[in-house]
C-alpha cells in the first residue's frame, strides 16, 4: 500500500513537471503565431479592429449565434405566443384574425382529452424513467466490474440505442403482431397462453406498457452509458480507503458509489424525461394513440390539433402550456442537481 | 480589365440560366397530385397520351393514403406550387373553394364545352360541386368510387360448407344482402378451419389516425339510418346523428369488429384489408371499388374465387363514397397546361381508355354503354353503389370533423369506451362546437 502510494506522488509530480513545460511551449507558440497573423492582416482591417474594444470583439464573435437563435427560437416562440391569443387557422389563411384573450388557454385548460392525453404521457415518463434508470444503472455497474468480454457485451447492449425510432418502431411493430409475432410467441411458451390470445398494441390494458417496454429496450443503453460515466469518474483511491477501513461492499456501494454516481444518475433521468415528454416518433408508429385514445400522448394531441384539425391558435395555447410545464419542471430539477453536485 | 468583363459577363449569363431554366422547363410541363394506390398507376399509362398529343411531360407525386391528406393539405396551406393538377378528396371541396386553393372551373367549362350533364349526377354533385349540390364547380369528376365488399366465392362453394350454413340458419349461403345477414355469415366462418387453416369472418377498417373507422363504421351507420342533420344545410344534428337507428348501426359495427375479426386487427385500414384477404385469412372483406381490379387479376384469390358484393342494405340502401375530382391549383405556375390536361382528360374515348386501363370513369358514355356491366364482375355493383352514396361533411371544417368522429369511434368500437349512444352524444357535442365555432350555429 505505502509502496503504491509512493509511486503515485511520484506519478503526479512527473506530471506536474510535464504539464508546465508543455504550457511554456503552447504559450511560446500562440505568441509566435499571433505576432504572424497580426503582421499578415492588411492594414485597414487592423487599424479597424485596433479600434474596437474587448466587448466589440464579443460582441462581433457571438453576433452570428445570437441571430440565429432569435431566428429559429426566440422568433417562433414570440409568434406562438402571439397565436395563443388569436383565432388564427393556418389553413385558413383569408379568414379575419381576432383576439380571443384567454379563450384558447381556458380551452385547453378545461378539455378533459387533454387532461387525459397529459396523463398518459405521465405514466409513460414515470415508468419509462424509472425503469431505465435502474435497469441502466445495474447493467452500468456490471460493465464497471470489467469482467472478461465486457467491452463486446458494452458494444450489443449499445445497439438498440444506435437505431432510429421509426426502425424501433416498426420493427416491434412485427414483433407485437398476435399471431406470427415474436413476443407474443416468446410470452406464449414461458407461460403457456396462446399467442393468439393476447394483443399488446391492441388492447386498452397492454397496449400503454407494449410502449414502455419498447422505449425501455431502446433508451436503457442510453442511460447506462451516462451511469458508466458516472461510475467511472470515481477515483480508485476513495476505494482503496474504504477497503483499508474494512467497508463492506454494500457500505461502499451506497457511501461512495451511489453518492458520487447520483450527479450522473440524475442527468440522465433529466434527458430521458425532456425527451419522453414530447415523444411523439416511436408512439405514432407503434399505436397511433390507440386503441381509441388510449396512448395518445400530449405531443400526439398537439399534433392532431395542429396539423389534423387546424386550430392553429389553440394548439398554440398548448404548446406554450407545455412548454412552461417543461421548462419550469426542468428549472427546479437541474436546481435541485447543482445542489447534489456541491454536496 | 477585359478578363474582368468577360467573367462578369459570364457569371451574368450563368445568374439568367439558372433563373430561367426552371420555369423553361415549368413551361412544358405538368405535376399531378394524388394518392399512391392502383388507379394512380393506370393513369400514369393513361397520361402517356395526353403527353404524346400536347408534348407536355406528366410529373406525378403519388402520397400513400395515410399521409395523403396531411402532406397535400399542408402543401396547399403553405402555399406550396408543388401541383398543378390535385385529385382530392371530395371533403376538401368546401376549404379548398373557400380559401382559394382551387380554380373555379365554370367558365371554363362553359368555354370549352365540357358539360357536367355529361356525367354521373351523384358524381358530379360529390366530387365537383361546392356549395353541395349548387352549379359551382371546382373540378372535373375523375375517379368515381364507394366502399364495397368482396368474399371468398370457392368457400362459400364448398357443398359440406353450403350444407352446414343451411342446417344452421335454414337458408343458402350467398353473399349477404343486409348488414343482419352479413354479420350472421361472417359469424358463421369465424374460426373455422379451411385448407387447414384457420380463417376469420371479415376484415374491416379500424384505423385510427387519418379516416379509416369513419369509413367503415359509415358503411354500417348509413343503411340503419344515420343522418348528419334532421334539416339538411341546417346543422340540427341532435336526434339525426345520434338517432336510434345510428346507434343500432353503431353497435352492429361493434358487433362485426368484436365477433369476426382477425386477431390485432384494431388500427386497420386499405392495406390492412387487402392483406387479410389475400393472405387467405377472412371470408370477406371491405374496401373501395378501386381496388377490386387488381384484386380480380390477383393469381392466389382472384378469378373464380372471388365474388363481390355492394354494401349491404338495412333500413336503407346507402354506401360510402369515395373518389375524387381533379381541380387546378390556383397556385399553378403552368395554367393553361393544366386546363388542357383537364380539357383532354374529359372526352369520352379518353374517359372509356380510363375504365379500361382500371380508372372507375363516370362520364356517362362509359357507364350507359350496354356492355358496360358486363365489362367488369364487379360494374354493376359500381353503378349500384353510385346511385347509393351518401358523404361525410364537406365543410371547410372538414378535418376537426372527421378528428372529433374518429376518435368517438375507435373510443367506443376499438377501446370499449362507453355506449354507442354515449359514442354519438359525445360526437353532436364536438361537432355543435366546431359549427359554433364557424358561425353556423
Amino acid at each position: 500500500m505505502t509502496a503504491r502510494i509512493r509511486n503515485r506522488t511520484g506519478q503526479f509530480f512527473r506530471m506536474r513537471r510535464f504539464k508546465t513545460q508543455v504550457k511554456s511551449v503552447t504559450d511560446t507558440s500562440s505568441t509566435i503565431l499571433g505576432e504572424a497573423v497580426a503582421r499578415a492582416t492588411p492594414a485597414p482591417i487592423a487599424s479597424r479592429i485596433r479600434g474596437l474594444s474587448d466587448r466589440s470583439m464579443a460582441w462581433l464573435f457571438i453576433t452570428p449565434a445570437i441571430a440565429l437563435l432569435l431566428a429559429v427560437n426566440i422568433f417562433p416562440l414570440i409568434w406562438a405566443i402571439y397565436l395563443s391569443f388569436t383565432n388564427f387557422r393556418a389553413n385558413r389563411p383569408n379568414a379575419a384574425l381576432e383576439s380571443v384573450g384567454l379563450s384558447n388557454y381556458s380551452r385547453v385548460l378545461n378539455d378533459p382529452n387533454i387532461w387525459q392525453a397529459m396523463q398518459t404521457t405521465a405514466h409513460f415518463v414515470f415508468w419509462t424513467i424509472l425503469l431505465q434508470t435502474l435497469i441502466g444503472f445495474s447493467l452500468a455497474y456490471l460493465i464497471d466490474r470489467k469482467f472478461r468480454g465486457h467491452a463486446f457485451w458494452t458494444t450489443i447492449i449499445l445497439v438498440p440505442m444506435m437505431l432510429s425510432p421509426a426502425v424501433v418502431g416498426n420493427f416491434w411493430r412485427f414483433l407485437y403482431q398476435p399471431q406470427i409475432g415474436l413476443f407474443n410467441h416468446i410470452v406464449s411458451f414461458l407461460t403457456g397462453i396462446p399467442p393468439s390470445s393476447f394483443e399488446m398494441l391492441g388492447s386498452v390494458r397492454l397496449s400503454p406498457w407494449a410502449i414502455i417496454i419498447v422505449d425501455t429496450w431502446m433508451w436503457t443503453p442510453y442511460v447506462m452509458l451516462i451511469c458508466l460515466a458516472g461510475l467511472r469518474s470515481i477515483p480508485d483511491y476513495i476505494y482503496e480507503a474504504a477497503e483499508v477501513d474494512r467497508a463492506s461492499l454494500w457500505r461502499q456501494f451506497w457511501s461512495i458509489t451511489l453518492p458520487m454516481a447520483l450527479p450522473f444518475i440524475m442527468l440522465a433521468v433529466l434527458f430521458r424525461g425532456i425527451e419522453n415528454f414530447k415523444m411523439f416518433d416511436m408512439v405514432t408508429l407503434l399505436t397511433g394513440g390507440g386503441p381509441g385514445s388510449t396512448t395518445e400522448v400530449a405531443s400526439i394531441t398537439l399534433k392532431r390539433e395542429a396539423f389534423e384539425s387546424w386550430r392553429t391558435g389553440r394548439a398554440s395555447a398548448f404548446a406554450i402550456i407545455l412548454f412552461v410545464a417543461v421548462f419550469g419542471l426542468a428549472n427546479i430539477y437541474v436546481k435541485a442537481l447543482n445542489k447534489v453536485k456541491q454536496r | 480589365m477585359k478578363t474582368i468583363k468577360q467573367a462578369l459577363l459570364g457569371a451574368t449569363s450563368a445568374f439568367v440560366l439558372f433563373v430561367a431554366a426552371p420555369n423553361l422547363a415549368q413551361a412544358d410541363e405538368l405535376t399531378l397530385c394524388w394518392a399512391a394506390w392502383d388507379p394512380a398507376n393506370a393513369l400514369v399509362e393513361l397520361s402517356k397520351d395526353f403527353t404524346s398529343q400536347s408534348g407536355t411531360t406528366m410529373k406525378f407525386e403519388f402520397v400513400p393514403w395515410p399521409n395523403f391528406a396531411d402532406r397535400i393539405l399542408n402543401e396547399l396551406n403553405s402555399g406550396g406550387k408543388l401541383c398543378d393538377l390535385l385529385i382530392g378528396d371530395s371533403q376538401w371541396l368546401g376549404g379548398s373553394a373557400e380559401n382559394g386553393y382551387y380554380v373555379k372551373l365554370n367558365d371554363f367549362f362553359d368555354k370549352e364545352g365540357i358539360k357536367m350533364s355529361d356525367f354521373a349526377d351523384a358524381a358530379v354533385n360529390a366530387y365537383a360541386t361546392w356549395p353541395k349540390g349548387t352549379p359551382n364547380y371546382w373540378a372535373l369528376p375523375a375517379m368515381g368510387d364507394a366502399n364495397a365488399w368482396f368474399y371468398r366465392k370457392d368457400w362459400f362453394a364448398q357443398p359440406e360448407i353450403q350444407a352446414e350454413f343451411k342446417k344452421k340458419y335454414n337458408r343458402d349461403l350467398a353473399a349477404p344482402t343486409t348488414w343482419d345477414e352479413l354479420i350472421q355469415v361472417a359469424e358463421f366462418f369465424n374460426g373455422r378451419e379451411i385448407d387447414g387453416k384457420k380463417v376469420y369472418g371479415a376484415a374491416i377498417f379500424t384505423e385510427r389516425a387519418s379516416e379509416g373507422i369513419t369509413m367503415g363504421a359509415t358503411s354500417a351507420l348509413y343503411p340503419y339510418g344515420f343522418k348528419y342533420e334532421n334539416t339538411p344545410g341546417k346543422y340540427d344534428m341532435e336526434g339525426a346523428v345520434n338517432s336510434p337507428e345510428a346507434v343500432a348501426g353503431l353497435e352492429a359495427y361493434k358487433k362485426l369488429y368484436k365477433c369476426c375479426t382477425p386477431p390485432g386487427y384494431t388500427d386497420a385500414y386499405m392495406g390492412e384489408s387487402l392483406d387479410a384477404f389475400k393472405s387467405g385469412q377472412v371470408a370477406m372483406a371491405m374496401n373501395w371499388f378501386a381496388f377490386f381490379p387488381g384484386l380480380y387479376k390477383d393469381e392466389k384469390v382472384g378469378g373464380d374465387k372471388i365474388g363481390f358484393f355492394v354494401n349491404p342494405k338495412e333500413k336503407v340502401a346507402a354506401s360510402t363514397l369515395g373518389g375524387q375530382g381533379i381541380s387546378v391549383v390556383a397556385n399553378t405556375d403552368n395554367m393553361d397546361g393544366a386546363l388542357a390536361y383537364i380539357k383532354w382528360f374529359a372526352q369520352p374515348d379518353v374517359q372509356k381508355k380510363w375504365w379500361s386501363l382500371g380508372g372507375y370513369a363516370v362520364h356517362k358514355t362509359v357507364l350507359n354503354d350496354p356492355t358496360f356491366t358486363e365489362s367488369q364482375p364487379f360494374a354493376a355493383d359500381f353503378l349500384v353503389a353510385m346511385n347509393q352514396v351518401q358523404d361525410f361533411w364537406q365543410e371547410p371544417s372538414y378535418a376537426i370533423l372527421l378528428q372529433a368522429m374518429q376518435k368517438r369511434l375507435h373510443d367506443y368500437v376499438v377501446a370499449d369506451k362507453g355506449t354507442a349512444k354515449e359514442a354519438l352524444d359525445g360526437l353532436v357535442k364536438d361537432w355543435t362546437e366546431v359549427f359554433k365555432d364557424d358561425g353556423k350555429l
